[in-house]
């Protein structure tokens, strides 16, 4: 087993993050041309991080209208992070595992969870509503940082099996100042875990601002002092988020370590549909983030390196458009509960208190019934 | 997993009995890992892990950094993994930076996912006091993990149940809370091959016919002595140990105390909110008709736990015990 001295790999990689956020797609569409630390995807890659992120953003304002509508119980929001949401789950390879955050709802409809199942903690139904298993997509973590430990123990379980997978966390700049994202940070790079930290920084946690948050000049700095490769990308360039998060994984999966990636993105909308933005902060710096849309950015590259026709954006917007019914479909209907599965799980084989406590509720609503 | 050839004939300590268990763990099932801090090389700072490093190697046993959310909230990640964590918090009160992994993740995993994903994972807690340890070493933080639905809280009081149990805990599918008594890790006992009743049974260690004491882990030997000095009060004295606290075995407790009609229940841990309240309340519940007198609790002050050089006045003792028993409402015969 490696420990956690410099391996000869990790001491040629450069720890300390660039200085500016790493982008390959300029907010303007054009080639930015960083250089050689990230490798511009190939063309059918960026089509396809098109073509989820233009879904993502219809299926995102999908479930705000309903939302309005009582048909979720709340939403938080990931619009303008679509490069963030798309990029980093396009880059896992199917093996690799996804800890998501209650903000990723994008992301786990990338990784191909039907619109019921990924909805039913929002919905209210079952905390969650898929099997995380059968997508390797861990529950959408509401505390918050907690689940940067278990993807560094999901990853540490795979070296130790000898298996190959490696393990995204998702976490946020509110986030970053939890505890046990100082200690998932410390874990994974003392046991040089195949695990990928992608900080989302979409500026605000609820209401407070980055500054409150922290002193350090970037969140990405803060790998450094824990002994890991750690970069600073732009998080709307859809291409950077792919290539920055596909080269952890394959670093992590060559047995180089653990990655810290800080995306700096923004929260268009208000951190839930039950949250008042307008409170903490100003219009015109929506306004500002708003013209570095990365759907736009990526469909203006793609139109001018002749990648996408009319003819395909109408396709994409049409499938969009389908996706965005199915998901009303889904959440429009009727909620099906079981009140016996609030037992059901508690233990293994529920105790002889909870059979009890099951049968009571399970005469109570039929005596309420008949 | 079967459970592996017993170790001793001849009496061995707590300490003893614990890591045998869990090298025959390790030895049995290769998805089982301990880890936690000093737990290596040191071999733990109580040596339960003694030489488990060596045998096993350090990727089956190894150290950590020091931070107990870490040390949990990676055992959760491995544990969907498909491995099998026992994991040593170094003192009770130094697994309350775990706090929040335990309740909100390790304790709910199961039911989050509607049994999924299983989270087979032995916490190990060397808990309470009457060791002289200084501030922060001696806490009784039982009903902290019994009142988290989805754990299962075990506690041994003897050497043959440490085995045993801490067995039966790393093959359960539920996470387990495990506290050790820190003051009988240094008692000595053979231990059996029977594994005895199950990992949810409380067992009845002495029998008697006038008053049921309730005790578990620590003061169960407290209980046990105060029942032999019972016998020259004239008092028939049955002593229970729960061993498992959550899930709480109702059928023997209460069989016991509709024999007895009388029950007093002892334990070192404070007793406003405490782990005592809760079992006079299901006695209440289930066996008013048969009582003769109150339930009574001695349990530990409602303080925090003192200094070493004061401990003695916090502990329930003999005395207080006997105390108790004494205030029963007794008829003529007994007063």
């Amino acid at each position: 087993m490696k420990t956690s001295s410099l391996t000869e790999d990790r001491a040629a990689a450069a720890l300390p993050p660039s200085g500016t956020p790493l982008c390959l797609i300029d907010p303007a569409g054009h080639p930015a041309g960083t250089g050689s630390l990230l490798d511009l995807p190939p063309a059918d890659v960026l089509r396809e991080l098109h073509r989820q992120m233009v879904i993502g953003r219809r299926l995102d304002a999908q479930a705000t209208a309903l939302t309005r509508q009582g048909f979720l119980a709340v939403y938080p929001s990931s619009r303008g992070q679509e490069a963030c949401q798309v990029g980093s789950v396009l880059a896992l390879r199917e093996q690799d595992w996804l800890f998501p955050t209650y903000r990723d709802t994008v992301a786990i409809f990338t990784r191909s969870i039907p619109p019921a199942e990924a909805m039913s903690l929002l919905r209210g139904e079952w905390h969650c509503g898929y099997d995380p298993y059968e997508h390797k997509v861990a529950p959408q973590c509401t505390p918050l940082a907690t689940s940067t430990l278990h993807a560094v123990g999901l990853a540490r379980a795979a070296q130790l099996r000898h298996t190959d997978q490696v393990a995204l966390a998702m976490l946020g700049d509110g986030a970053s100042s939890e505890g046990d994202t100082h200690e998932a940070l410390n874990f994974a790079a003392v046991w040089n875990a195949p695990v990928v930290f992608l900080v989302q920084n979409n500026g605000y946690a609820i209401s407070v601002p980055l500054a409150k948050q922290t002193a350090a000049p970037a969140l990405a700095y803060k790998g450094v002092g824990y002994g890991m490769r750690s970069l600073l990308i732009d998080g709307n360039d859809a291409a950077a988020v792919y290539a920055a998060v596909r080269t952890a994984i394959a670093n992590a999966a060559k047995g180089a370590g653990p990655t810290l990636i800080e995306a700096v993105t923004y929260r268009v909308e208000a951190h839930t549909n039950a949250d008042d933005a307008a409170r903490y902060r100003e219009n015109a710096e929506v306004e500002a983030w708003l013209a570095r849309d990365p759907v736009r950015r990526l469909e203006t590259y793609l139109r001018d390196q002749g990648m996408l026709a009319d003819g395909d954006l109408a396709r994409i917007e049409a499938e969009a458009e389908v996706r965005a019914t199915a998901l009303r479909e889904a959440l429009s209907g009727e909620v099906k509960t079981d009140p016996a599965d609030l037992f059901d799980h508690v233990y293994a084989e529920p105790t002889r208190a909870l059979a009890a406590q099951r049968e009571f509720l399970l005469a109570e609503i039929d005596q309420a019934q008949a | 997993m079967t459970e592996g050839v017993i170790t001793a004939a001849e009496p061995v300590t707590m300490v003893a009995a614990l890591n045998a268990a869990l090298g025959t763990a390790l030895e049995d099932d290769p998805r089982v890992l301990v880890f936690g801090e000093d737990v290596g090389t040191l071999g733990g700072v109580f040596r339960v892990t003694d030489g488990l490093a060596a045998r096993f190697g350090e990727e089956r046993v190894f150290d950590t950094p020091l931070a107990e959310a870490g040390i949990i909230g990676t055992a959760i990640g491995m544990a969907m993994n498909g491995l099998v964590p026992v994991v040593e918090m170094q003192f009770d009160a130094f697994a309350y930076p775990a706090f929040e992994q335990i309740t909100s993740h390790l304790a709910k995993l199961r039911n989050r996912t509607r049994g999924r994903v299983s989270l087979p994972i032995v916490v190990r807690i060397p808990y309470g006091g009457a060791i002289g340890g200084v501030e922060h070493h001696s806490d009784s933080s039982e009903a902290y993990y019994t009142h988290t639905p989805g754990l299962r809280v075990i506690t041994p009081a003897t050497p043959a149940d440490a085995y045993h149990l801490l067995l039966q805990s790393i093959a359960c599918p539920d996470p387990v809370i495990f506290l050790e008594p820190k003051r009988r890790y240094w008692s000595r006992e053979a231990i059996p091959a029977d594994p005895g009743p199950g990992i949810d049974r409380a067992v009845i260690r002495r029998p008697g016919r006038d008053v049921t004491l309730i005790s578990y882990g620590g003061t169960v030997g407290t209980a046990m002595e105060a029942a032999a000095a019972a016998t020259e009060e004239g008092w028939d004295i049955e002593v229970v140990d729960l061993r498992s606290l959550s899930p709480f075995d109702d059928a023997t407790v209460s069989a016991s105390v509709r024999r007895t009609g009388r029950a007093v229940i002892v334990h070192e841990a404070s007793g406003f909110g405490g782990y005592g309240a809760e079992v006079a309340a299901r006695l209440t519940e289930q066996c008013f008709h048969y009582l003769l007198a109150p339930i009574l609790r001695v349990t530990g002050f409602d303080i925090p736990y003192p200094p070493p050089k004061l401990e003695q006045h916090h502990l329930p003792g003999v005395d207080r015990i006997l105390d108790a028993v004494a205030r029963l409402q007794w008829d003529d015969d007994h007063a």
